[in-house]
């Protein structure tokens, strides 16, 4: 037996003693998904229990080293937790912008220091984060960015930057703990202008104010920096040169939304309305295409993994991957939509589950928004992959 | 199995490509036979050479001769003859033809065999009986008769069928029309007499026979495999033949990619390289984010065949639909992009579009496999 087999069966053993029954079940609404942060309340000792024992075992973030909260695993043993994890239908035991986005930019350019302290913290959901990079001004362009960090020099409270300006689009602003920032800091350079730095949300002067969203919820915010006080270490990687470290943390956030595409439920899609009739032959048909593309897609996700691992393909294949498999999560709503008729329109009842077939629809055109637009996406796939002139 | 080239696959995808760049280039394999009018639609000197590379036993038995090796190598070797256009018997003879005596008696393999690996048998495939492919349905039938068998019927758009040494011929041996049983695979070889073959000239240059067999009487070790059980060493066929044209059409789709987005950096128009204009940007980006999510498919369709998983037969269909679909946007986009010049016979894309339809239909096109993995989906 291989090293992988044994670790397979040490994983498997240690899953079916610790994960619970209720978080085996499939994720209904956001409710059932842990976010963590000092504002947190569990749903029910389920969800905490299973935290807390991941939390132990450095499942939360398996493949960070051990010192930082992870547990050390390499990327093939984190693949077989993946994949017993998503055998037994396990919920993640943690959602949160720390461990998909931040922790990697730590990971790279963080400081010892800061690596020790927040890696930590993020690996047992200490502190919820939010993304300040989207101004009102500055969103695809976003090094236009306008908010900006003027450096003080204080003998007594410490070196610091006093931080003026707004951010939008927040996600979870008004939840979060800490928000990861991008600050212009030099207004003469454009991309080596920008610094990065990381501060409290309950800091004298910032405050948020929730945007609604067409699907009814409102998961973020405009927020206000008016005088905001960051200490001097809480900048990460260089002053003036945040742009390197938002850029990687960019190729992190994609690849994390490019995953909406395919995984568990790809080619699924045909099967599962089938249940309830599909009558039209065109509609069917179209689902039949999709299906075609959904499993190619997830071929594609598997080959991107297998090539991150050993270092293969080409560094902006994320954008690529965002741009596909965001696509393609829009086309299975519009889908799911179609086939579900009236039913799929009901917004408040308990048969629709208040909607929530509508809502995810709605939701899922947030996919080819975020993170950068697809527009955005056919962008840098043009000019860094195909080398296409006139950039 | 990670989803790239391991090594040893990466060397041989190397020595492929710059083979086929070289002897199996457009200008000197393509252009030459077509212009020729040659009546094969390729040529056999270049067979040879892939001989001399060992890839037409690629996928036979070390036994036999051949080198024992995969589907996902054969779909290295079809990537680089699709990125080329090269015509030549390899998906017939060597993918299709040696899968199905893969399963035949020493006796068969012994005829056949030894001559493909020289690179000097020919084999055809004749499965479909009109112009969709549809093997689910066979009315070509063989009624037993003294210790062998009497053929008679007819196949259509049987690629090299004329050139061939023998064609490998699914019939009925029992039952009717749509049933799964009472198939059985023959070899018939070309001098057979009741044989005859009308021989027509495609859109891609290829020649492809409708043959018809009128009472063809044929020995009883011209059956590959089980008499009647046939189907299941048919399915394998056609396994074979559909994830090597969709890794052919992966690397059609490809080599048309690379010359367009070539011309748009090199095409002024308007005082700017086509390339800068964000239209053209998009589409060509769109274009590349498909064809890699098609070559992905592929790939995984052929690891999954060559495991004997049973997920292969869904994967399978997945990749030919998507390569098709990929492939045909690709030539598509290219012909548009090239402008007039992309219309003239001097330019290459044109020959890539009409490939790209010929390899669209050879084993079904999108619209069977997207239904066909409907069905294997339960729906
Ligand atoms: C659900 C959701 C969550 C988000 N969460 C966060 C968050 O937590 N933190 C955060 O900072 N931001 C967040 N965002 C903001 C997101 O990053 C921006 O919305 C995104 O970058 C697009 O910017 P914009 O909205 O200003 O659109 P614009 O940049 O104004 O774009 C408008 C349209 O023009 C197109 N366009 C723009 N430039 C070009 C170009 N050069 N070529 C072609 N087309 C172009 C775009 O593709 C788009 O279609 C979130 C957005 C959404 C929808
Ligand atoms: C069958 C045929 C018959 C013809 N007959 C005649 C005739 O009788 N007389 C005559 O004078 N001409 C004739 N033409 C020529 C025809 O008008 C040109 O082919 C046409 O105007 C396109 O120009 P082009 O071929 O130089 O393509 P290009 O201008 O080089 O275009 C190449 C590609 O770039 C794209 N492109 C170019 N500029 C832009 C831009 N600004 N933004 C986005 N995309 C752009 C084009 O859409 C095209 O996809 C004929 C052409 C054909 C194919």
């Amino acid at each position: 037996m291989s090293d992988l087999d044994v670790f397979r069966r040490e994983v498997r053993a240690w899953l079916e003693e610790n994960c619970p029954p209720e978080m085996r079940e499939p994720v209904r609404d956001e409710d059932d998904v842990c976010w963590g942060g000092r504002h947190f309340t569990f749903k029910n000792q389920a969800q905490k229990d299973w935290l807390d024992r991941c939390i132990a075992k450095g499942y939360t973030v398996p493949a960070w080293p051990k010192q930082y909260g992870g547990a050390g695993l390499s990327a093939a043993e984190a693949k077989v937790l993946r994949d017993e994890m998503a055998r037994i239908g396990a919920r993640p035991p943690l959602s949160s912008f720390g461990i998909w986005m931040l922790g990697p930019a730590l990971l790279k350019f963080g400081t010892e220091e800061q690596k020790v302290h927040y890696l930590n913290q993020i690996a047992r959901g200490e502190i919820r984060w939010c993304q300040g990079y989207s101004e009102p001004g500055s969103g695809s362009d976003l090094v236009s960015l306008q908010t900006f960090g003027e450096e003080v020099h204080d003998p007594v409270g410490g070196d610091h930057w006093v931080v003026n300006g707004q951010k939008i689009w927040t996600s979870y602003a008004d939840k979060a703990d800490w928000i990861f920032c991008l600050v212009r800091t030099d207004k003469t350079n454009k991309y080596q202008g920008i610094s990065f730095l990381l501060f409290d949300m309950e800091s004298e002067g910032v405050s948020t104010k929730p945007i609604l969203l067409i699907s009814g919820s409102s998961p973020f915010c405009e927020t206000f920096f008016d005088n905001v006080k960051v200490p001097r270490d809480q900048i990460v990687g260089e002053l003036n040169r945040g742009w390197d470290v938002a850029k990687y943390l960019l190729g992190h956030e994609r690849e994390m939304i490019s995953a909406t595409g395919g995984g568990d439920r790809a080619g699924a899609l045909g099967a599962m309305l089938a249940r309830h009739g599909l009558e039209d032959p065109v509609l069917r048909a179209e689902i039949a295409q999709f299906d075609v593309d959904s499993l190619a897609f997830t071929a594609m996700s598997e080959k991107f993994m297998d090539e991150v691992k050993v270092g293969k393909g080409h560094p902006a294949q994320p954008n690529m991957m965002k741009y596909a498999g965001t696509e393609l999560n829009k086309r299975r709503h519009e889908l799911v939509m179609g086939a579900g008729g009236s039913a799929a329109l009901e917004w408040e009842s308990q048969a629709s589950n208040d909607g929530a077939k509508a809502r995810s629809w709605l939701r899922t055109k947030a996919n080819s928004i975020e993170g950068g637009t697809s527009e955005v996406m056919l962008n840098v796939i043009s000019k860094r992959i195909l080398d296409l002139p006139g950039a | 199995m990670p989803l790239y080239h391991n090594e040893d696959q990466a060397m041989l995808a190397e020595t492929v490509s710059g083979f086929m760049a070289e002897e199996g280039s457009i200008k000197n394999q393509l252009r030459r036979w077509r212009d020729e009018n040659c009546k094969d639609g390729f040529g056999h000197a270049l067979w040879k050479q892939f001989s001399e590379l060992g890839l037409t036993g690629i996928l036979a038995g070390e036994a036999d001769g051949g080198l024992g090796m995969g589907h996902v190598e054969a779909g290295i070797v079809l990537s680089e003859i699709g990125r080329n256009l090269t015509p030549s018997p390899f998906l017939t003879t060597a993918v299709m033809g040696v899968t199905a005596l893969n399963g035949a008696s020493d006796e068969l393999r012994g005829r056949y065999v030894p001559g493909i690996v020289a690179g000097e048998t020919v084999l055809a495939i004749a499965i479909d009986e009109g112009a969709k492919h549809r093997p689910e349905r066979i009315v070509c039938k063989a009624e037993k008769s003294g210790n062998g068998f009497r053929l008679s019927g007819r196949k259509d758009f049987v690629i090299h069928g004329a050139s061939a040494d023998a064609l490998i011929v699914a019939a009925r041996t029992s039952g009717s029309e749509s049933d799964a049983d009472g198939i059985t695979l023959f070899a018939v070889p070309k001098d057979a007499s009741g044989m005859s073959q009308d021989s027509v000239r495609l859109v891609d240059s290829a020649m492809a026979s409708h043959v018809t067999f009128d009472n063809v009487e044929l020995a009883g070790d011209a059956v590959i495999g089980e008499v009647d059980g046939g189907r299941e060493l048919l399915g394998r066929v056609l396994n074979a033949g559909r994830v090597g044209a969709a890794a052919e059409q992966v690397g059609v789709a490809s080599g048309a990619f690379g010359i367009t987005t070539e011309y748009l950096r090199t095409r002024k128009q308007f005082g700017k390289l086509i390339g800068e204009f964000q239209a053209l940007q998009h589409r060509a980006a769109h274009l590349y984010s498909e064809l890699q999510i098609a070559e992905a498919a592929a790939i995984k369709a052929q690891q999954l065949l060559d495991e004997g998983s049973e997920k292969a037969d869904l994967m399978v269909s997945v990749a030919k639909a998507k390569a098709g679909k990929v492939a045909g946007l690709a030539v598509r986009e290219g012909v548009q992009m090239h402008g007039g010049v992309g219309m003239t016979d001097e330019f290459d894309i044109g020959l890539y579009m009409k490939r790209d339809r010929a390899l669209s239909e050879f084993m079904g096109d999108h619209y069977y496999h997207a239904e066909r993995v409907a069905k294997l989906s339960g729906y």
